[in-house]
Parts: C-alpha cells; sequence; structure tokens
C-alpha cells in the first residue's frame, strides 16, 4: 500500500514503513538505543531526503522511547535520579553542540566530520564493548560467577556524593554530569539521541548494571529526541508527521517486544550483541568512505533557498 | 514585451497549422494514497489549407515541474576516504521534465530549433556558470541529468506519440509517485522537417488536497503546533502500546 508523505513529497509502502519501525523499535526496547544511528540510514535508503529522515526520526525515537521505558518503569529497572543528573549534563551538552555543530558548519566539510565522527566512535565503543562481553560470556561458560567489579579510584574521592539506590551507587554527580555533557555534545553534532554511546558510558564509567542502564537511557533519550523534534519542526520544517506515525505504530510495538526479550537474556549477551551491532554499522560507514562510490555525483537542495 | 509580441503577429502572416488540445486531466490531486499519475495528451491540427507538401508533420510534448536551484557534488579521494570536493550550483532545474516525441528526437527537432525553444532535457536545465577552479562544469550537469532520469524524472521517450493523417496526435506521461507540488508547464510543439511551426502551452496544475493540504499548511504556518502535536502522537502512541501489553499480559 503506498503512502504519499506530505512534508518528503515522496510516496511509500506503508507496510515496508511498519516493518523498519517495528524492527527498530525491537531493537530500541533491548538495548537501551533510540535507534536513529540505524533508521536515520535506512530512510536515506528509500529515497526519504536526508533533512526530513533525520527530523522525524527524532519525532519517532519519542514515541518508542516512552513506550520502551514505560515497560522499565514497571519493572523498576529506571534509575530516575541518575536520568535526571544525566539529562541535566545532556541538555548543557546537547546546546554547546548545536553551537559547535554551526561554527563547523561555517567552515565547511560538517557532513564528513559527523561520519568520521560516527565511524570513530561506533568503532571504539564497539571493540572495546566485544571484548569486554566475549570475555564476561567465557567466564559464564565456564560455569564462573561474573563478579562485579568496584574500582575505588578517584571517581570516589570526588565531592558532591549522591546515592543512585536503583543502580546501587554511592558517587559524586560530576562523572554523570560530565557523561552527560560529552554525550549530549555528541549526540548533537551527530544528530542522535546518543543511547549508543550513554549505554556503554553508564556500564563502563559509572559502573551502572546493565539492568537499568537501559531504562535510564531511555529515560533520557526521550527529553533529547523531543527538543529535537522541536526544533527541526520550527526551523527547518521537516518534520514528517505521516512518516513518523507509520514508523512509530511499529516503533512502540516493537518496543514492548523488545524490553520482553531484553529482561530474559543475560546482561553480558545483551552487551555482546548491542556490540555486535554497533560494529557493524561502523563497518558499513568506513566501507562507505574508503571504496570509491559508484556514483561520484549527488544533487542536493542549495542551502538558503 | 508583450507589445513586441505583438508586433511579430502583425507582420507574420497567422500560422498555416495549430494545435487543438486536449488532457485527459489539467489538475492533479495529491491524495494520500498518490501513487503516480498518467496524462493522456492527444489533440488535432486545425489548418484552413489542405497538407503542406515536404517533410511530414511531427508532434513533441512536454511536460516540465517548477524549476529550483539545486547544488551538484562531487566526491574526490583524499587521504584515502572518499569526500565531497567540488560542488556546483545549477541555477534552475525543474524538478520533473519529460519529453515526448513522434520520432527520433534529432529528425524532428533541429539543434538549433532545440536551443531557441528548449526542448530536449539538458536545454531545460540552466547553468549560467561554475566557480572559479572547476574546469569540467558540463560533467555536473551531466550527472544531474544521469542521477534524475535514473529516478525517472527527467524522461526522453521517443517515438512515443503517435500521430494520425498528420492531424491527429496522442501521447501519454507518466508521472512519478514522488511528485511536488506547483504548476507543470506543458507545451506541445508542431514540426517539420526539424523547424517549430506552431506552439501550444498550457499548465497542469499539481496540489496536495485533503489531509496532506492540512498537514503540509500547518507545519508551516503554526510550526509550534505542528510539533507538539508530533510529540503528542508519539506519547500518546507510546503509552497505548505500553498500556495494550500489559492488558495483554494480565
Amino acid at each position: 500500500m503506498q503512502i504519499y508523505l506530505p512534508i518528503a513529497e515522496v510516496s511509500v509502502n506503508a507496510f515496508l514503513l511498519l516493518g523498519l519501525g517495528g524492527m527498530v523499535g525491537i531493537l530500541s526496547g533491548m538495548f537501551g538505543v533510540g535507534g536513529g544511528f540505524l533508521m536515520t540510514p535506512l530512510l536515506f535508503f528509500i529515497g526519504i531526503p536526508p533533512a526530513v529522515a533525520v527530523a522525524t526520526e527524532a519525532n519517532q525515537i519519542v514515541a518508542s522511547s516512552f513506550s520502551g521505558v514505560l515497560a522499565h518503569f514497571r519493572r523498576k529497572t529506571v534509575d530516575l535520579r541518575m536520568g535526571c543528573v544525566l539529562l541535566v549534563g545532556g541538555l548543557i551538552g546537547a546546546a554547546l553542540g548545536v553551537m559547535l555543530f554551526n561554527y563547523l558548519k561555517s567552515m565547511g566539510q560538517v557532513d564528513l566530520l559527523v561520519k568520521l565522527c560516527y565511524v570513530v566512535f561506533l568503532g571504539v565503543i564497539g571493540a572495546l564493548m566485544f571484548i569486554e562481553s566475549l570475555n564476561a560470556l567465557r567466564k559464564t561458560a565456564k560455569g564462573g560467577t561474573v563478579s562485579t567489579r568496584r574500582k575505588h579510584g578517584f571517581v570516589h574521592k570526588l565531592p558532591f556524593k549522591m546515592r543512585f539506590r536503583v543502580s546501587g551507587l554511592y558517587i559524586s554527580v560530576i562523572p554523570p554530569l560530565l557523561v552527560g555533557l560529552a554525550v549530549g555534545v555528541l549526540a548533537a553534532i551527530m544528530g542522535v539521541g546518543g543511547g549508543f554511546i550513554m549505554v556503554p558510558a553508564m556500564i563502563y564509567l559509572l559502573g551502572m548494571p546493565t539492568k537499568v542502564v537501559i531504562g535510564t537511557s531511555l529515560f533520557q533519550i526521550i527529553f533529547v529526541t523531543a527538543f529535537t523534534t522541536m526544533l527541526h519542526a520550527t526551523t527547518n520544517f521537516t518534520v514528517d508527521v505521516v512518516l513518523a506515525v507509520l514508523l512509530l505504530v511499529g516503533g512502540v510495538v516493537g518496543a514492548q517486544i523488545g524490553t520482553r526479550i531484553g529482561v530474559k537474556m543475560k546482561a553480558e549477551r545483551l552487551r555482546f550483541l548491542l556490540a555486535l551491532m554497533v560494529l557493524l554499522v561502523c563497518g558499513k560507514l568506513a566501507f562507505d568512505l574508503l571504496v570509491m562510490p559508484s556514483e561520484l555525483f549527488s544533487v542536493g537542495a542549495v542551502e538558503g533557498h | 514585451m508583450r507589445w513586441l509580441i505583438a508586433l511579430l503577429f502583425m507582420t507574420v502572416p497567422a500560422l498555416a497549422e495549430t494545435v487543438v488540445l486536449g488532457l485527459s486531466q489539467n489538475e492533479i490531486a495529491i491524495t494520500t494514497s498518490f501513487d503516480g499519475s498518467e496524462i493522456l495528451v492527444f489533440g488535432a491540427v486545425k489548418r484552413e489549407e489542405p497538407i503542406p507538401e515536404g517533410p511530414p508533420l511531427e508532434v513533441i510534448v512536454t511536460v516540465a515541474g517548477p524549476s529550483e536551484p539545486v547544488n551538484v557534488r562531487r566526491k574526490e579521494k583524499r587521504f584515502g576516504i572518499w569526500v565531497n570536493i567540488d560542488a556546483v550550483e545549477v541555477d534552475q532545474a525543474p524538478s520533473f521534465y519529460a519529453v515526448a516525441t513522434s520520432g527520433p528526437l534529432r529528425d524532428v527537432l533541429s539543434e538549433v530549433e532545440d536551443l531557441r525553444h528548449k526542448i530536449s532535457v539538458p536545454q531545460a536545465i540552466r547553468s549560467v556558470g561554475a566557480p572559479m577552479g572547476i574546469t569540467d562544469a558540463a560533467s555536473f550537469t551531466d550527472a544531474l541529468i544521469r542521477i534524475r532520469t535514473a529516478n525517472n524524472l527527467y524522461q526522453l521517450m521517443e517515438s512515443h506519440v503517435a500521430v494520425d493523417d498528420q492531424t491527429l496526435f496522442r501521447g501519454r506521461i507518466e508521472l512519478p509517485a514522488a511528485l511536488t507540488e506547483g504548476d507543470y508547464q506543458t507545451r506541445i510543439f508542431l514540426t517539420r522537417g526539424g523547424e517549430v511551426i506552431s506552439e501550444y502551452e498550457t499548465s497542469i496544475d499539481v496540489r496536495k488536497v485533503g489531509l496532506e493540504r492540512w498537514l503540509f499548511g500547518l507545519s508551516r504556518e503554526q510550526p509550534i503546533l505542528y510539533g507538539l502535536m508530533s510529540l503528542a502522537i508519539a506519547i500518546a502512541a507510546g503509552w497505548l502500546a505500553s498500556a495494550a501489553f500489559s492488558l495483554l499480559r494480565t
């Protein structure tokens, strides 16, 4: 069934969009990532103009994250206090990120920077997670229990300590604020919710348990992407609500299924799968940069028109 | 300008052969279920005298969507990776352009006449000049045509117009699903021996209607309301799915 999208001005297959939304929704519920870094390239591929794809994707992530976070709330796997601290850092970071983005845009080559950012961050995060989770998987396969490492390094000497009961942490608010800030900057530059950076950062930098991380990540993604949606809708007029509805119907259902799968899975296996997915996307992006494209030319709108 | 044309018409004798045109539709409504459209262009040649001797009558039909400037970029390998280096701004390029002819294009239309009336696809694109340092500007416009032809946005359909007894003609133009709004300028040319002997122009109105119209209007005129509405839909859908699933479980 073909549907004409009023803002994107293209006609697309409705069932294809429902399927795509559902698939990304499952990943979102399972891993606590928004899925923007997967969905946006897929939308480009089926012919949605890039600007519309990025803006509409943000709106869809609001829906699937909200659907996912409700399921996590019911299981009490959302650290609201940690989520709020991360969000405060994240919003400051996003504002800084937008300023940095505009500065880079005035220098040209912002597309390239975004792509390089993706390859570097996805590559490093994916590789580290892959190795760590593989080791953890091996240990559990041998029958041993995974020891939860509690490092008492400089992080615990910092002031402004706060108790994060759901995460079982008593740490300074400075590291989560900084993590939020850094992710906010990157998210603004790369045009995504930042879940795929936030999730590993919470696990490895803050030492939060994997189960709590997913719900907490979804919680803060809702606010970041809602903010992005409003920004795109009011400045670029590129949010296509028909496209968003098609994607989010699949997305919200997928997120519910994904959450249930995620709860049943072992934490290290979950991390292993997320690492694989991140590496896959990274590999595809690196491939595009390194291999000669079949069409060297591309057609785009003239800016300022 | 108008008086000049009037003057020209006074000096030139009345055209011997003129077009009487019919269109299957002169309005295209883009609804939610819009999936491309087909326009049937048909007509007759009106003449006061018998059919002239010499080369037979040929017909060319063009349909052009609204024009806008576009940026064509080219990738080059730098430091081992492929990045956009050169860019050329094409001043005017129609979002859609189709040419249907009654025979091979160069047989029915001479190059001079093509230049004068801007009929073929390359003529429909206007590129004033490339920035300094780009010597092969033509390859950028070629690329634009190549990419849009691949997407069915630019079409050259030779021998797609049927002409009966040098009097009746009909052809069909297929409009793709990815159509933008606007006035689609439709031109009919009658040629003999490559020379244009008569020209007729009309326009097809392509408009969004109903829900499409309303949403597009809202997104432009009330962007804050539109954004909030999009968010409200997202939140409501997220809540609904969560509620439905928890009901299913119990």
